[in-house]
């Protein structure tokens, strides 16, 4: 999802040290769903998954206020203007959230970001396809943000306690991103022709973006038994975007759109809609940089915190002036 | 004019200020120089666009012409907003924008705290709700203001800067025009000689604070509250007109 | 890494007078009047509270998980500290 779980080249984890014993007595309080803390004991290869699961999700929500970012000026009423910023808000709250779960792990915001901004970590696909029309508001809350529920719902439950806690205060506070986007959609498709075409338009685009948020067929996905078994992840990638399917192939018939696969069908036997093959190298293209937007999404975040330098460094020098002062 | 026409374009007059520098922090959304800036960005930024749209919506029912708070906010030419040139001033950097907040809101918690107790009780009652916000953005850009003033060199000359160079935006608050006159006269309304007196203590304790020097006052612009605006204001109206000029009449 | 970022705090908040205030989570800020300022424009802004505190979390003494057992396991078999202990019989009132 937010995690897709696709930068690692298996890297090396010295668990050197760990013995077949702490080893049991660790996956035994996972089987018994007891919630793992941060100063407990873990194995080295737990604290790498959740390190870079948690951080590349809070990535997600720090790039994913690009695209919808980019509408704000020029939303088409105050109203709107309101509840997109709103948004936009939550979402560097999120990332706020999720990078705090990390550093209880024992890794800085600094070094996370310096990685992001690096291009060694990774964030979410989705984000780096372009907002071109202000359904693409609408659809971002009905399609990205109704597979990211999908996916951070079972979150809540991760072993991790502080990564549980995390999401389940943004679960809480993503409830209405969905629904408002699905209302922006709504709106547009009892307005006009012209709202209509809109409409589509931005399913067209978002429609195959949406099913890659969920990673890849799970035959290729490289670290999810073991996450399973650790109860960082609790459904597939698979299970979670059919699930996603079913559900909203039925919303996008209620706004009168037409999902753009012409070999969508239901299936009355398995009760779910088969679907056209996904276009994977599209995926991995954009997950390895080249997507419409990579680029300039990483160059905004690089200026921001280019700009931002000197200001953070007048702050920490005013603090250290302060400390002083009163030591005096 | 008359005196309830006067009230009624004087609160237009305060829902574009609040939605003129509502709509320059929105741009400033995912730019901030932390991650909690951005949070206290965005909430400020909603909380001008709420006021906005209180003041035009009380404007819209006074009037009785059926326009609501978009109609407000999208549908006038550029000469009827009201806004003061300083808050339309483009963003700059963070000192600028700093700088741009604290003179606008120490200006406007006095004015809202004036308004208070202006005998329409409907006006009293938007600057009643929006006073508690402007206070608290106004402690939040006064303590930033001091770190940067007080911080490192660099971020002492930037500011400084900033400061000499929106200070002539300022004059144009104090200067009372016919509505102006009418609201104070009719309906207890603000003063702005006094307020302009109390407007210059509490920001020369702030500069002082910040350990910068205060400008000289010397020429200053004018004629935001005319409606003649500097040219930049003509991309901010571009911007955030767009759909409603594109798609006329439908909802949205 | 560098040591360049502001110090982190945990934030801790009172949702309505009368409940104690809970952890919600950490900020970074500068100093102390900017965490809490951070506190409140990241933690309240659906009207969760009302009272924040925000302290410096290398200031924060914690037990050692490690320790645990010494630590709390003592307490649990003090059953006699709980009042379903004791057997008293239904018919006897305000006890």
């Amino acid at each position: 999802m937010y995690t897709q779980g696709l930068d690692q080249k298996g890297e090396a984890v010295s668990g050197a040290s760990e013995t077949p014993e702490q080893l049991a007595a660790f996956q035994a309080r996972i089987d018994a769903e007891e919630k793992i803390e941060a100063k407990d004991w873990m194995p080295e290869a737990y604290r790498r998954t959740l390190i870079r699961q948690i951080s590349q999700h809070a990535h997600s929500e720090i790039i994913g206020m690009q695209p919808e970012g980019n509408w704000l000026t020029r939303a088409p009423s105050l109203k709107r203007k309101a509840i997109l910023l709103a948004k936009v808000q939550d979402e560097a709250g999120h990332g706020l959230y999720l990078y705090g779960a990390a550093e209880t792990l024992g890794v800085s915001r600094d070094q996370m970001v310096a990685d992001l901004l690096a291009g060694r970590a990774k964030y979410s696909s989705i984000f780096n396809y372009p907002t071109l029309t202000w359904a693409d508001i609408g659809a971002i809350g009905w399609l990205v943000d109704g597979a990211a529920i999908m996916n951070q719902i079972p979150l809540c439950r991760c072993s991790y306690g502080p990564y549980a806690r995390a999401m389940i205060r943004i679960c809480k506070e993503e409830s209405f991103h969905q629904r408002q986007g699905f209302e922006i959609m709504l709106t547009l498709c009892r307005g006009s022709e012209e709202q209509q075409a809109m409409a589509q338009d931005a399913l067209n685009r978002f429609w195959w973006p949406s099913l890659m948020m969920f990673g890849p067929n799970d035959a290729n996905s490289k670290h999810s038994a073991q996450s399973m078994k650790w109860k960082i992840k609790r459904f597939s990638n698979d299970e979670l975007r059919q699930k996603f399917i079913d559900v909203t192939v039925p919303q996008a018939e209620f706004l009168g759109l037409e999902v753009p696969d012409d070999r969508l069908y239901f299936n009355e036997e398995s009760g779910h809609y088969e679907h056209s093959d996904i276009d994977w190298q599209e995926f991995f293209d954009v997950i390895a940089g080249n997507g419409p937007c990579n680029k300039q999404r990483m160059a905004k975040r690089r200026r921001a915190h280019d700009d931002g330098a000197w200001v953070r460094e007048a702050a920490r020098a005013y603090a250290a002036k302060r400390a002083a002062r009163d030591v005096a | 004019m008359t005196p309830d026409d006067a009230l009624t374009r004087y609160a237009t007059r305060l829902g574009d200020n609040a939605l003129v520098l509502g709509q320059r922090m929105i741009e400033l959304v995912a730019a901030s120089p932390e991650l909690e800036e951005e949070l206290a960005n965005a909430n400020f930024s909603l909380d001008y666009f709420g006021q906005s749209r209180m003041f035009y919506t009380f404007a819209g029912e006074r009037e009785g012409e059926g326009r609501d708070e978009d109609d407000f906010a999208f549908l006038r030419p550029e000469h009827e907003y009201r806004n003061l040139l300083l808050v339309e001033q483009p963003n700059g950097h963070f000192g600028d924008s700093t700088v741009r907040a604290v003179l606008f809101e120490s200006f406007y918690v006095l004015l809202l705290d004036a308004l208070t107790r202006c005998s329409d009780e409907g006006l009293a009652g938007i600057a009643a709700r929006a006073i508690k916000e402007v206070r608290y953005h106004l402690k939040h850009s006064s303590q930033w203001l001091v770190r940067l003033g007080d911080g490192t060199e660099e971020s002492h000359e930037r500011v400084q800067e900033s400061l000499d160079s929106l200070w002539s935006y300022t004059g144009e608050m104090f200067v009372a025009d016919e509505l102006d006159d009418i609201v104070r006269d009719a309906f207890e309304g603000p003063d702005l000689e006094a307020i302009a007196r109390q407007w210059r203590h509490a920001v020369t304790a702030i500069v002082n604070a910040s350990t910068l020097t205060l400008p000289d006052d010397g020429w200053m612009a004018s004629g935001g509250k005319q409606g003649r605006h500097t040219e930049q204001f003509g991309y901010l109206l571009a911007d955030l007109q767009n759909m409603q000029r594109a798609y006329p009449g439908v909802a949205w | 890494m560098t040591k360049q970022e502001w110090p982190l705090y945990e934030v801790f908040i009172r949702s309505k007078s009368g409940l104690s205030h809970r952890h919600a989570g950490s900020v970074h800020a500068a100093d102390d009047e900017m965490a809490l300022t951070n506190a409140r424009d990241t933690y309240t802004r659906r009207n969760e509270g009302v009272s924040i505190w925000v302290v410096r979390s290398d200031r924060i003494i914690a037990s050692d998980p490690a320790e645990a057992s010494a630590f709390f396991e003592p307490a649990e078999d003090k059953i006699y500290r709980h009042p379903t202990f004791y057997d008293i019989p239904d018919d006897v009132e305000n006890l």
